[in-house]
C-alpha cells in the first residue's frame, strides 16, 4: 500500500535563503509522525507546501500514491487534510460556529452545523461553545475550536504545529489522549514540535530539519532528549547550569494589590496583582498567555501608566504612574514580547534602533543627536552579543528573530540596569541565541540585578528562575521557590487550580 | 393641509434627497471597509461618477442611463485605487488622497464644456394617486427612484454582512487578513470586490448630486460630501442600518440650514454654509471619544495592505 | 504570471529614481492626452514647462508660486513622517490669510521700530497654528481622526473667508466687490528682486526647508516623530507621547500654512480676496510625497509642481488647454509615485509559484 502523504524532493526558496532543500518524507495511515527542527528550519514551510499555502520551486508531492498536480488549501481540505497552525487563523468578532463553517466547504458548512460540533466535541472530549465569541475564549480553548474545524471534515491526516505552546501540561496530556485516538481510528498525525520529550512521548517515528534539510529519522522512542537535541542542532545541545539561589538583597520591585481593567476591550484585567522582587534573584512567572501577562508587563513597563503611582515600587520609589523613560532612569530595562515594532523599529538602522532606549544624556547634545556616539554603541552591543548582522545601518527587519533579540537584549543590557523585565526572551529564537540570552540574564543575576521572567516555556522557567509565580485569570499566586515546586504543580496552576477562592488561597503544592 | 404640516413633510422630503447621495457614497465605503480596505478617495470617485453620469445622461438624454455610466465611472476609479494599494500594496491613506485629488481634477477637466446644461429628468416611480395621499403620500410614495434604491441597498448589505456565506468570509478577511488566507480564501479578489462596490456605490452617489438633486453639472459639487461619508462609516460603526440614520441627520443639518434662512431669520449663509461640516466634527468627536467602542468594531485588517508572502 | 517578491534589502537606486520615474510617466500620460486633445504635445510641453521660465521674471514668478507650496510641504511633510496626517493644510493657509490681514489692517503702518508687515506675518503663522490645533487637539482629547477634521475645517476655513470678506472685513470703499481694503505699504513683504513680485515669503520657504532638514535629518525630536509614525508601539515602548508628536505635527504644519497664506496676502495679493489660494494646500501634500518628505527633495518637487501652475496658465492661454488638466497631472503624478515606491521594497518577478 502506498503511504497516505509522500514527499519527494521537494525544495523551496525564499529571497535570501532556502526554507526547504531536497526533502523528503512519507507518512502512513494511523501514524504519529514527528516533524522536528529549531526554530527556523522549515518546519512550517514545508507544512505549508503540504496544505497548498506554498508552491514547491522544486519536487513532488503524492497523495495515495497519486501525483498531486494542483494545490490549495480548499483542495488539501478536499483530500481530508486538516491543519492546525501555530498561529490560530480564527476571527477573534466571529463565533465559534462562524469560525468553524469558514474553515469548512460551502455545502459541508450548512445544516445542524451547531448539533455536529456539539456531537463531535462529545466524542473526543473536546468542549466548545458553538455561539461563544472567540475573543472570549482561553487560548486552549481556541486551539480546540481549531481541532474541531478540522475534524469535522474526518480528516486523513491532521498537521499540527507547535500545538503545546499554549497549553498547561495537564491540558497537553488531554490533547495526546486525542491524538492517540484519531490515530487508532487510521488519521495519519504530522507533529511537528521542539519539544523533546513531548515527541517520545506520542510519536511513532520522526523525522529531523536542520537547515532546511533532511539530517535524520529515527525512532524517538530509542533516543534520548539529548541525542534528538543534537541531531536538531548538530552538535552536543550547549548546557546551562541550573543554579537557583536565595537572596535576601533590598527589594527592587514590589506591586502591591495592582487591579487594572484591560486597555484592549478583549483583553484580561488585572486582579490584586501583589509580589517582591529582590536584587539577585530571578522571579519567572508562569501562565497560559493571555490570562494577564500582557497587561502586567504593560503596567510594570510604564506602557500603560493608568495604575496608581504607590502599586508599583521601583527601587523604593512609587512608579505606578510613570512614563516608561522615568522607569528607566530608575534602572528598569525591558526586553518586550514583539521583537518587530515593540521592542525594534523594523525599518530603522540597527543604529538609531540602538537610541530608542539609551540613556540620552550621552547620545545628543543640544537636541542634535550625536552620531559618532550612537554607532559606537551600537557598534558595541553587536559585537557584545554576537549579532550576526551585514553591519550597523542594517534595518532592524532584515535580521533574523535570534539576532535581533540579542540586538534588543544587549541594547537593554548595555547601561547597567537595576532590573531586567524580559517577556517570552527566547520565543522564536535558535539554540545558540537562547543560550546566550539565558546566560546573560543568569549573569546580570549573579552581578546582583533582578530579572522578572515572562516565559510560557516550563522548561525555561525551571532552569533559570529562582522563584516562580503563575498567572491566571489576571491572578497572581504568590511566588514559591523553585525547589519546591515541580511541572506538575506549576501546571495545575496555570490551569487555575487554587485560585478559586481568590489569590490568597492559591498554594504552591 | 396646514402651512407648518407642509412645510415639514417637505423638510423631511428635503432631507431624505439630501441624504441620499451619502447614503450611497457611505454604504459602498462601509462593505470596502469591512473587507478590510480604507478608501479615502471617495470623493474624487464621486466627482468622477458625477460627471460622467451627467454627460451620458445629458448627450443621450437617458437619465438611467447616467446612472450606469456613474457607476461604471466610479468603478474605473476605484480600480485605479486597486491596482495600487490592493497589487502594488501603496500607503491607502496616500493613494486615498491621491485618487481624491485625481478625481477632481479629471471630474473638472472632462466637465469643463457641460457646465449649465439641463437635464432631462427622471420621471417618479409611484402614480399620482399615491403620492397624493395626505400626509402619507409624499412621505412614503413621493420621493424619486434612487431614494429607494439606496434603501434596498442598504437592506441588500445588511442582509450580504450578517446572514450569507459571502459576507461571513468578507467580513473574515477585513478582520484577519492572514487567517483568511491561511484558510484559503482569495484575499485580495475579495478586496477588489469590495473595492469596486465602493466605487459603483460612490459613482452612483455622486451621480445622484448631478442627474437628480442639483441637476446639473458643477465643478467640485460634492463639496466634501465623500468625506463626511467617511465620517459616517465611522459614526455608524461599521454597521448598515446606522449608515441611513446618519446620512439623514446630515441631509437634516444641510436642509435645516436652508429652512431657517428662508424663514427669514437673519443669519449669514456662508455661517449656515458652514454647518454640515462642523456637524461632521461635532458627530465625529462624540462617536470617537469611545476609544474601547471604536476598537470594538474597527475591522482589525483595515488600511493593512496584504502579500501572501508576508 | 507576475507576482511581487520581497526584497532583503530595499533598493536605495530605486528610492532617488522613483520620483523621476514617476515624473516621466506622467509625462507619458501627459503627451498622450495631448494628442487625443489635438494639441501637438511639443507645442504643450513648450508651453507648460519652458515659456514660464525662459527669462529671469519666469523665473521670479516661479519663485512666488513655490514659496507656499515649500512652507506648507516641509510643514505637512514633518506630519507625515510621524503619520499624522494634516490634509487642511488648505484651510490653514486661508484663515493664516485671514488673521495676517486682519493685524494688517489694524498695525499696518507699523511701529516700536518694527517693519510693517511682521506682526502680520506673525499673526498668519498664528492663525495657521490655531487652525491646526483643533484636529490636534480633537485628535489628542476625542480620539477623531485627523484626516476627516482637518480636511472640514478646509470647508469651514473657506466659508469663514468668503463671510469675513463679506462682512466685517470689507473695504467699504470697494463698491460692494468682497474684498478688503489694500494693506498699507508698510504692511507688504519687501520684494526679493526688483521689477518682480518675488518676496520675502520665497526666503521663509528655503529657510524652514533648511531648519525641517536639521530637525529630520539630525535631531533627536526629527528620530522621535519618525519612530512614532514607522513604529508606534515601538514609540510607546520607548516611553515617547503620541499626543506631543501630533501636536507638534500640526502646530508646525498648521504654523507654516499660515505662514504661506499671510505670505500670498502680503506679497503678490496685497488685500484679502475671496480666493487667497488656488489649491496650494492639496499641492502641497503631493509635493511632500513627490519630495519624499524631505526638505531638500521638497525644494526640487515643489519647483515642478510651481511650473504645473505657471505652465497651466500659459497653455490656457495659448492653446486653450482647460486649466483643470494641471489636477489632472496632479494626481497622476501622485499614483505613480506611490506605485513607483513599490519597487523600492519589492521585486517584480515572472513566474507562478507563490
Amino acid at each position: 500500500m502506498p503511504p497516505l502523504l509522500e514527499l519527494v524532493g521537494i525544495t523551496k526558496r525564499y529571497p535570501g535563503i532556502v526554507a526547504n532543500q531536497d526533502v523528503s518524507l512519507a507518512v502512513q495511515p494511523g501514524e504519529i509522525q514527528a516533524l522536528l527542527g529549531e526554530n527556523g528550519a522549515g518546519k512550517s514551510t514545508l507544512m505549508k507546501i503540504v496544505y497548498g499555502l506554498a508552491r514547491p520551486d522544486e519536487g513532488e508531492i503524492r497523495w495515495q500514491g497519486e501525483l498531486v498536480v494542483e494545490n490549495s488549501p480548499v483542495l488539501a481540505r478536499k483530500r481530508g487534510i486538516g491543519m492546525v497552525f501555530q498561529h490560530f487563523t480564527l476571527f477573534e468578532t466571529l463565533t465559534v460556529a462562524e469560525n468553524i463553517a469558514l474553515g469548512l466547504e460551502p455545502g459541508n458548512a450548512g445544516s445542524d452545523l451547531e448539533g455536529r460540533i456539539r456531537e463531535l466535541s462529545r466524542h473526543y472530549g473536546l468542549a466548545v461553545a458553538p455561539q461563544a465569541p472567540v475573543w472570549s475564549l482561553s487560548v486552549g480553548e481556541r486551539q480546540r475550536v481549531e481541532i474541531v474545524r478540522c475534524l469535522l471534515q474526518s480528516p486523513r491526516l491532521l498537521i499540527m504545529d507547535e500545538p503545546t505552546s499554549v497549553l498547561t501540561p495537564q491540558e497537553a496530556d488531554g490533547l495526546f489522549a486525542t491524538l492517540r485516538r484519531l490515530a487508532a481510528e487510521g488519521c495519519a498525525v504530522l507533529y511537528i514540535s521542539h519539544k523533546l520529550e513531548e515527541i517520545q512521548a506520542l510519536c511513532h517515528a520522526a523525522t529531523v530539519l536542520r537547515a532546511g534539510k533532511v539530517v535524520a529519522r529515527c525512532d524517538p522512542t530509542r533516543e534520548t532528549a539529548r541525542s534528538l537535541a543534537a541531531l536538531m542542532i548538530g552538535k552536543a545541545p550547549p548546557e546551562i547550569e541550573h543554579r537557583p539561589a536565595e537572596s535576601d538583597g533590598p527589594v527592587v520591585l514590589s506591586v502591591a494589590d495592582l487591579s487594572l481593567p484591560s486597555v484592549d476591550p478583549h483583553g484580561t484585567a488585572l486582579k490584586r496583582v501583589s509580589f517582591s522582587l529582590r536584587a539577585g534573584e530571578i522571579l519567572g512567572v508562569a501562565g497560559v498567555a493571555g490570562n494577564g501577562q500582557r497587561e502586567l508587563l504593560r503596567a510594570l513597563s510604564g506602557e500603560d501608566a493608568r495604575a496608581p503611582a504607590g502599586a508599583i515600587t521601583l527601587a523604593g520609589q512609587p512608579a505606578g504612574n510613570l512614563d516608561p523613560k522615568r522607569r528607566r532612569a530608575l534602572g528598569l530595562a525591558f526586553v518586550p514580547e514583539e521583537r518587530l515594532g515593540r521592542g525594534a523599529a523594523p525599518k530603522l538602522s540597527l543604529t538609531l534602533n540602538a537610541l530608542l532606549t539609551g540613556k540620552r544624556q550621552s547620545l545628543t547634545r543640544a537636541g542634535l543627536i550625536r552620531q559618532g556616539a550612537v554607532e559606537r554603541r551600537a557598534t558595541e552591543i553587536v559585537r557584545r552579543f554576537d549579532v550576526r548582522t551585514p553591519g550597523i545601518q542594517a534595518e532592524a527587519g532584515s535580521l533574523s528573530g535570534g539576532n535581533l533579540q540579542k540586538f534588543i537584549v544587549g541594547r537593554e543590557l548595555y547601561d547597567g540596569p537595576k532590573l531586567l523585565i524580559a517577556a517570552h526572551p527566547t520565543w522564536g529564537v535558535d539554540v545558540g541565541a537562547a543560550t546566550l540570552i539565558r546566560e546573560e540574564m543568569l549573569a546580570l543575576r549573579d552581578r546582583g540585578g533582578s530579572v522578572l521572567l515572562f516565559s510560557e516555556e516550563l522548561d525555561e522557567l525551571f532552569l533559570l528562575s529562582d522563584r516562580i509565580a503563575v498567572m491566571f485569570h489576571g491572578m497572581l499566586s504568590p511566588p514559591a521557590p523553585v525547589r519546591q515546586l515541580t511541572p506538575e504543580s506549576v501546571g495545575l496552576l496555570m490551569g487555575g487550580a487554587g485560585f478559586e477562592g481568590g489569590v490568597g488561597l492559591a498554594q504552591a503544592h | 393641509m396646514g402651512d407648518e404640516l407642509s412645510t415639514a413633510i417637505a423638510v423631511i422630503a428635503a432631507t431624505l434627497r439630501a441624504g441620499t447621495p451619502l447614503v450611497f457614497a457611505a454604504i459602498g465605503e462601509l462593505v470596502a471597509e469591512r473587507a478590510g480596505v480604507l478608501n479615502l478617495g471617495i470623493e474624487g470617485m464621486m466627482l468622477v461618477g458625477a460627471v460622467v453620469g451627467f454627460m451620458v445622461a445629458a448627450s443621450t438624454g437617458l437619465t438611467p442611463l447616467g446612472f450606469v455610466a456613474a457607476a461604471l465611472a466610479g468603478m474605473g476609479a476605484a480600480a485605479i485605487y486597486g491596482a495600487l494599494a490592493l497589487n502594488l500594496m501603496t500607503n491607502q491613506v496616500a493613494t486615498g488622497l491621491a485618487l481624491a485629488i485625481f478625481g477632481a481634477g479629471l471630474a473638472a477637466f472632462l466637465g469643463q464644456s457641460w457646465v449649465g446644461i439641463p437635464l432631462p429628468g427622471m420621471a417618479l416611480p409611484f402614480p399620482e394617486t399615491l403620492r397624493s395621499i395626505p400626509v402619507a403620500g409624499p412621505i412614503l410614495f413621493g420621493h424619486d427612484w434612487l431614494v429607494y434604491l439606496s434603501l434596498l441597498t442598504v437592506a441588500g448589505v445588511a442582509f450580504f454582512l450578517h446572514r450569507t456565506r459571502g459576507g461571513l468570509i468578507l467580513r473574515a478577511v477585513g478582520e484577519n487578513q492572514e487567517s483568511a488566507h491561511a484558510l484559503g480564501y482569495p484575499v485580495l479578489r475579495i478586496r477588489w470586490l469590495a473595492t469596486l462596490f465602493g466605487g459603483a456605490m460612490a459613482g452612483i452617489g455622486g451621480g445622484y448630486l448631478s442627474l437628480i438633486y442639483t441637476p446639473q453639472w458643477a465643478e467640485n459639487m460634492t463639496a466634501g460630501r465623500g468625506w463626511i461619508a467617511l465620517a459616517l462609516v465611522v459614526f455608524a460603526t461599521w454597521r448598515p442600518w446606522r449608515v441611513l440614520l446618519g446620512a439623514y441627520v446630515f441631509g437634516g443639518v444641510t436642509i435645516l440650514g436652508l429652512q431657517i434662512q428662508a424663514a427669514g431669520i437673519a443669519i449669514n449663509s456662508n455661517l449656515v454654509a458652514m454647518t454640515p461640516y462642523l456637524a461632521t466634527i461635532i458627530v465625529l468627536v462624540l462617536i470617537s471619544r469611545d476609544a474601547t467602542r471604536i476598537r470594538l468594531h474597527t475591522p482589525a485588517s483595515l488600511a493593512r495592505p496584504f502579500h501572501p508572502e508576508a | 504570471m507576475l507576482r511581487l517578491t520581497r526584497r532583503t534589502n530595499p533598493s536605495r537606486s530605486l528610492e532617488i529614481l522613483a520620483p523621476l520615474v514617476a515624473v516621466a510617466l506622467t509625462l507619458v500620460v501627459a503627451a498622450i492626452l495631448f494628442v487625443a486633445l489635438g494639441k501637438n504635445p511639443a507645442d504643450a510641453f513648450a508651453a507648460m514647462f519652458w515659456r514660464p521660465v525662459q527669462d529671469l521674471y519666469g523665473w521670479s514668478e516661479l519663485g512666488v508660486k513655490v514659496a507656499p507650496l515649500i512652507l506648507c510641504a516641509v510643514g505637512l511633510a514633518i506630519g507625515f513622517r510621524a503619520s499624522v496626517w494634516n490634509i487642511g493644510a488648505e484651510g490653514q493657509i486661508v484663515v493664516g490669510a485671514i488673521a495676517a490681514s486682519w493685524v494688517a489692517l489694524a498695525t499696518g503702518e507699523g511701529g516700536f521700530g518694527l517693519p510693517g508687515w511682521l506682526l502680520p506675518l506673525l499673526a498668519g503663522a498664528l492663525g495657521g497654528m490655531v487652525w491646526g490645533a483643533i484636529p490636534a487637539l480633537l485628535r489628542t482629547k476625542a480620539n477623531a481622526n485627523e484626516i476627516l477634521v482637518s480636511l472640514m475645517l478646509v470647508y469651514v476655513g473657506g466659508f469663514l473667508l468668503q463671510y469675513v470678506v463679506r462682512g466685517p472685513m470689507r473695504d467699504p470703499m470697494s463698491f460692494g466687490f468682497p474684498q478688503s481694503p489694500m494693506f498699507p505699504d508698510p504692511a507688504r513683504l519687501p520684494i526679493l528682486l526688483d521689477t518682480t513680485r518675488l518676496h520675502l515669503g520665497f526666503a521663509l520657504a528655503l529657510l524652514a526647508a533648511l531648519v525641517a532638514w536639521l530637525f529630520v535629518a539630525r535631531s533627536y525630536q526629527g528620530f522621535v516623530f519618525r519612530l512614532s509614525g514607522e513604529a508606534p508601539a515601538a514609540a510607546a515602548y520607548a516611553g515617547f507621547s503620541r499626543a506631543k508628536v501630533i501636536w507638534g505635527s500640526f502646530l508646525i504644519s498648521g504654523g507654516l500654512a499660515g505662514l504661506a497664506g499671510a505670505a500670498e496676502v502680503l506679497g503678490p495679493i496685497g488685500q484679502l480676496q475671496p480666493a487667497v489660494s488656488p489649491g496650494y494646500g492639496f499641492a502641497a501634500i503631493i509635493v511632500a510625497f513627490l519630495g519624499r518628505l524631505h526638505p531638500i527633495g521638497i525644494i526640487a518637487a515643489a519647483l515642478l509642481m510651481g511650473l504645473f501652475y505657471l505652465g497651466g496658465e500659459i497653455a490656457q492661454m495659448e492653446l486653450q488647454l482647460p486649466i483643470a488638466i494641471t489636477g489632472v497631472f496632479q494626481g497622476l503624478l501622485l499614483f505613480f509615485l506611490l506605485g513607483a515606491d513599490t519597487f523600492v521594497r519589492w521585486r517584480l518577478v515572472l513566474g507562478g509559484t507563490r
